[in-house]
């Protein structure tokens, strides 16, 4: 049974990519209002577990269980669980060519409002959340993601996060690719959209970001599975000493 | 036609349920002249002789239905669908009304409400300078604003057209595509009817387009339109056409030609959207000659069909001359477009663009076949030739036939072919921003053709993509 004050929980959660397990057991619980960050090296799992819980079919969770406001979300498809409240920001966003990033912004909120819901405000919040963003207006036009740079690819998931509100948003590598200007406002925006009654996963290799988006607990994990949880102290120590202090603790059993 | 055929048959017609109410319903119809099926000499004098046509056109008709008997059915495009069709089975003339009308009220209630539905007096009353709606084998309404008149503008059903200046029709007829060119085009000539004669008089720009729309009704029914489209120097002009017919379980045929022709430093551009049911073959001859520093743009929308066989093509007679052909065609289950493009390089310093966009679905599929041909003495000319496929689901098939003859040294030649599939990482990309997933592909498709929709006018646009949208229904993955 989900935890009444949970946002978000999942236990227990084992994924496959091509039949090879690579999540072997992870569990947390997201209390509203709180940033949770998952820290570790390349090939941890940490970004297999995030487009598992999205619901990307190419990673098939075999076992355990997630609710999102209590409502267990693994039996439902991607676009069942974003219209519930889950958003993934992506490592590498894609390119839908032919798209403009206006007219897939205002179909993903209509689809989030419902086919018939009135849209009206649309252009004026987008201008607005493009503006936050210091997103060029020439972007709305623009075919989405299509010869985009890192930077301006992720200020637009961003942008697609502030637009369609979550409540609960998994933000993966958002900080690489991004210079120290461009990471500045990716965080501004990811402050902004942070309250009392959502809940942020931050899933990162460096510390980085978590200079400007304050966590209240870090996770590291190592081989698919969480080894270690403490709080932002945490992750200033992996910026200092590394990955390695970690996996030899987990190795001698020893660790948390 | 065996059971199976017609089965077949059946089973496409219930694909066409939507295609049905909004575009493929049938009128009842009490028709002026409705002839015996099959083709013979006696059919093609009666039609010259009900349009009371001058005698060389009569000798044309014959002549051409001679070559078209003698012509075998082609070895190329699909020959096994084309040995289906049952040219004894099709009706070659109808003449639903006795007179043309240049009034809506005056057009029988039965016709009217087709072209009502189909949304035709309303984009006259908008945007358009002049409009031709041909029902079966002869234009129903015609009009065109005064305006235009006054300016020496001539448009008017080809009958009419061939009627009222004859030396014109005379001049050209025939000069672009010869009877003896293909065996399709040579059923047209020997039994055109309809269709639309253009001419824009020198300097003169027709800054508001004119559109026919081409309605098949009956069963069985050939509709065998001939337009011919003269831009005299330094004029401009844009031409738009639609087509639809009812759906039934048997074909019909839609075997029309366009000739064009683009005289000094003159402008055309020839849109169509064809939107066609499924049990329509689609056997169309477009060519344009294009002389010095003029221009011509074939922008080409294949939807629907049974089977479509389609080249627009381009020749660069005088230098300077350019030309583009923009295409899009859609194959659905169980259809096949065979659609492309062709551009003849003749004098020098002429340029061509080909951009072809094809989209397979279920088991569709779509071909493009191209010829790119520079002549000898035309020196400095540019060529290029983009073609992408997009494959949906496991079943769907595009291939690529282009061909190369080229005969200068100094040609700059560009080709690029590239097949795609709907990527579930794209799928993923948008589903997990709350469109389901056949929206995402709907976006994903859409995103594809946007390069030819944003060359239409916006009402055709938008038009374009609720029939794409049609199209992708119930879509398998």
């Amino acid at each position: 049974m989900p935890d009444q004050k949970a946002l978000f929980e999942f236990n227990d959660i084992h994924v496959e990519v091509d039949g090879k397990q690579i999540v072997s057991g992870v569990s947390l619980k997201i209390l509203p209002g709180e940033i949770h960050a998952i820290m570790g090296p390349n090939g941890s799992g940490k970004s297999s577990l995030s487009n598992a819980l999205m619901g990307h079919p190419d990673y098939a969770i075999m076992s355990g269980e997630a609710f999102l406001d209590g409502r267990s979300i693994l039996s439902m498809s991607a676009d069942e669980r974003s219209r519930a409240g889950l958003y993934l920001a992506f490592q590498y966003p894609l390119a839908i060519p032919g798209v403009t990033v206006a007219n897939f912004m205002r179909a993903a909120l209509q689809a989030h409002r419902g086919k018939d819901a009135d849209m009206s405000d649309f252009r004026k919040l987008f201008k607005a959340a493009m503006k936050a963003l210091l997103i060029d207006p020439s972007f709305a036009t623009r075919y989405l993601n299509d010869g985009f740079s890192g930077g301006e690819k992720k200020r637009i998931e961003i942008l697609q996060m502030s637009m369609l509100n979550p409540k609960m948003a998994l933000l993966d590598e958002t900080d690489s690719g991004l210079d120290i200007d461009a990471l500045k406002i990716v965080s501004e925006g990811i402050n902004r959209f942070h309250n009392d009654s959502n809940a942020l996963l931050l899933v990162t290799h460096y510390q980085r970001l978590l200079n400007y988006v304050k966590p209240h607990h870090v996770h590291v994990m190592i081989h698919g599975r969480i080894v270690k949880t403490g709080g932002p102290e945490l992750a200033l120590k992996l910026e200092e000493l590394g990955y390695d202090w970690v996996e030899a603790e987990y190795a001698q059993g020893t660790g948390a | 036609m065996s059971d199976e055929i017609r089965r077949h048959n059946e089973d496409l017609a219930s694909l066409d349920k939507d295609y049905a109410t909004r575009y493929g319903f049938q009128d009842p119809v009490n028709y002026f002249h409705k002839g015996a099926r099959g083709i013979n000499h006696e059919v093609v004098e009666m039609i010259s002789r009900m349009k009371k046509e001058p005698a060389w056109m009569t000798e044309l008709r014959h002549a051409a239905l001679d070559i078209f008997t003698a012509k075998p059915i082609p070895k190329w495009g699909n020959s096994e669908l084309l040995s289906e069709i049952d040219f004894e089975n099709i009706y070659y003339f109808m003449k639903p009304i006795e007179h043309q009308q240049s009034n809506w009220d005056n057009v029988p209630e039965y016709i009217k409400k087709t072209f009502d539905r189909l949304g035709i007096p309303e984009a006259e009353r908008k945007f358009l300078g002049g409009v031709s709606a041909q029902y079966e084998s002869e234009v129903v309404y015609h009009s065109m604003r005064e305006d235009l008149k006054k300016q020496g503008i001539i448009f008017l059903d080809m009958d009419s057209g061939l009627r009222e200046h004859p030396d014109l029709v005379k001049k050209y007829f025939g000069t672009v595509i010869s009877t003896a060119d293909n065996k399709f085009a040579a059923l047209n000539t020997a039994v055109w009817s309809g269709g639309s004669l253009i001419y824009v008089p020198p300097g003169i720009d027709v800054k508001v387009p004119l559109q026919a729309y081409f309605r098949i009704n009956a069963e069985n029914m050939g509709q065998f339109e001939r337009t011919l489209i003269i831009a005299d120097k330094g004029s401009r002009v844009h031409y738009i056409e639609g087509c639809t017919a009812p759906v039934y379980s048997t074909d019909s045929l839609h075997t029309a030609v366009v000739e064009v022709i683009a005289l000094e430093d003159s402008y055309i551009r020839y849109t169509t959207i064809q939107n066609w049911s499924r049990n329509i073959f689609n056997l169309v001859t477009k060519r344009a000659s294009v002389y010095g520093n003029a221009t011509v743009e074939w922008v080409d929308g294949n939807l629907g069909s049974r089977l479509s066989m389609k080249y627009p093509c381009i020749q660069l007679m005088g230098e300077g001359a350019r030309g583009e052909i923009l295409s899009v065609a859609f194959a659905g289950k169980d259809q096949h477009q065979d659609a492309g493009a062709k551009v003849i390089h003749v004098a020098p310093n002429t340029s061509s663009r080909i951009r072809s966009k094809s989209v397979s679905k279920d088991n569709g599929r779509a071909s493009y076949r191209g010829l790119v041909k520079v002549h000898k003495n035309a020196a400095n000319t540019k060529v290029s030739v983009e073609c992408d496929a997009l494959l949906i689901g496991e079943d769907a098939r595009s291939d690529t036939y282009p061909t190369m003859e080229v005969d200068n040294d100094q040609v700059k030649v560009e080709h690029e072919a590239r097949v795609s599939k709907v990527a579930e990482e794209q799928l993923f990309y948008l589903t997990s921003r709350g469109l389901t997933e056949d929206d995402a592909r709907l976006l994903i498709v859409n995103g594809f053709m946007e390069p030819f929709t944003k060359e239409l006018p916006l009402e055709y646009a938008v038009e374009l993509n609720r029939l794409i949208e049609l199209e992708m229904e119930g879509s398998i993955g």
